[in-house]
């Protein structure tokens, strides 16, 4: 029998991850991008699983609007990249330091 | 289906979930990164399956397999990237990574009670499925909420256009507020002339 506790240790599992990867991938922007979403589907786990085992729509509507902001979010995160490489020729974070005060 | 089919179907997809995740995080090769977070979608789309909820399960494939993951991979492809100097410190921060992430863990999987509930909400016994439930929900209570996301939807593809839009020289364009504005008068000139006439007859 699967339980909510299996599915919420599994989340936790992601979300565990993908803070590990954002701390070791810190200069590659794309990786970053990429931990991100990891992140997000781990709460997005949480959120179908509590929906699920509590019969409640609200959990899942909220998924839909994080897919949907999620989408939005790569969208742009990804146009700023291509315009950062474009004018820097580097994705590298470290290099990146021109707001620096 | 089978409880134990089921467990062990749960057991298999999470493992491989995590070890794509652990991938993701971990390859050297970014183009590799983004095909193994396809596996991560859709390995949890099938999760979601097993969950019951599967309108989001599709939408999962959809929306990130679809578009979002195609998306990353035509940027990791178009951008000519060195990953050399991308990688410097990857084993430096690895046991500070592992260490926080072990931690965290740790402290989530204590915060979880062993008792929680064991058994699924019974699915609704209007016999309604997955999206026609979601989607009462979503059209009902969420009304707002659902047209401020297809605004930010619509703010998110202006933006991004806006910001990759490159302004170049010596391309040809119309403009559009004059297309629109054309009149028949503008397209077509008449010109009065004198009709031709038949030259006299040879002799």
């Amino acid at each position: 029998m699967i339980t909510l506790a299996h599915f919420i240790v599994l989340g936790a599992v992601l979300f565990c991850i993908s803070v590990a990867g954002i701390f070791i991938n810190r200069k590659n922007i794309i990786i970053l991008l990429m931990a991100i979403e990891l992140m997000l589907l781990a709460v997005n786990m949480n959120f179908v699983a509590f929906s699920r085992y509590l019969g409640d729509a609200s959990g899942q509507v909220f998924v839909f609007f994080i897919l949907t902001v999620a989408a939005a979010e790569s969208a742009i995160g990804l146009a700023i990249l291509v315009v950062l490489f474009r004018n820097r020729a580097t994705i590298n974070v470290g290099e990146l330091d021109e707001l620096k005060g | 289906m089978d409880l134990t089919l089921n467990l062990a179907l749960f057991y298999a997809f999470a493992a491989v979930l995590v070890i794509a995740a652990l991938g993701v995080v971990s390859v050297k090769n970014s183009v590799h990164a983004a095909l193994l977070l396809v596996l991560t979608f859709v390995t949890s789309a099938a999760l979601w399956l097993l969950m019951q909820a599967e309108f989001l399960a599709i939408a999962l494939v959809l929306v990130y397999v679809g578009a979002v993951m195609v998306l990353f991979l035509f940027v990791v492809m178009m951008l000519d990237i060195n990953t050399e100097p991308l990688r410097e410190g990857f084993i430096r921060y690895l046991p500070v990574g592992i260490g926080v992430a072990v931690v965290m863990l740790a402290e989530m999987i204590g915060l979880i009670g062993v008792k929680s509930l064991a058994t699924p909400a019974p699915i609704d016994p209007a016999g309604a499925s997955n999206t026609a439930w979601l989607g009462n929900a979503l059209f009902s209570n969420f009304l707002l909420p659902f047209e401020t996301a297809a605004v930010i939807l619509t703010v998110a593809v202006i933006a991004a256009i806006m910001l990759t839009l490159r302004k170049r020289v010596n391309t040809k364009y119309e403009n559009p507020s004059w297309q629109v504005s054309v009149q028949a008068k503008d397209r077509v000139r008449i010109v009065k002339m004198a009709s031709a006439t038949k030259e006299a007859a040879a002799p």
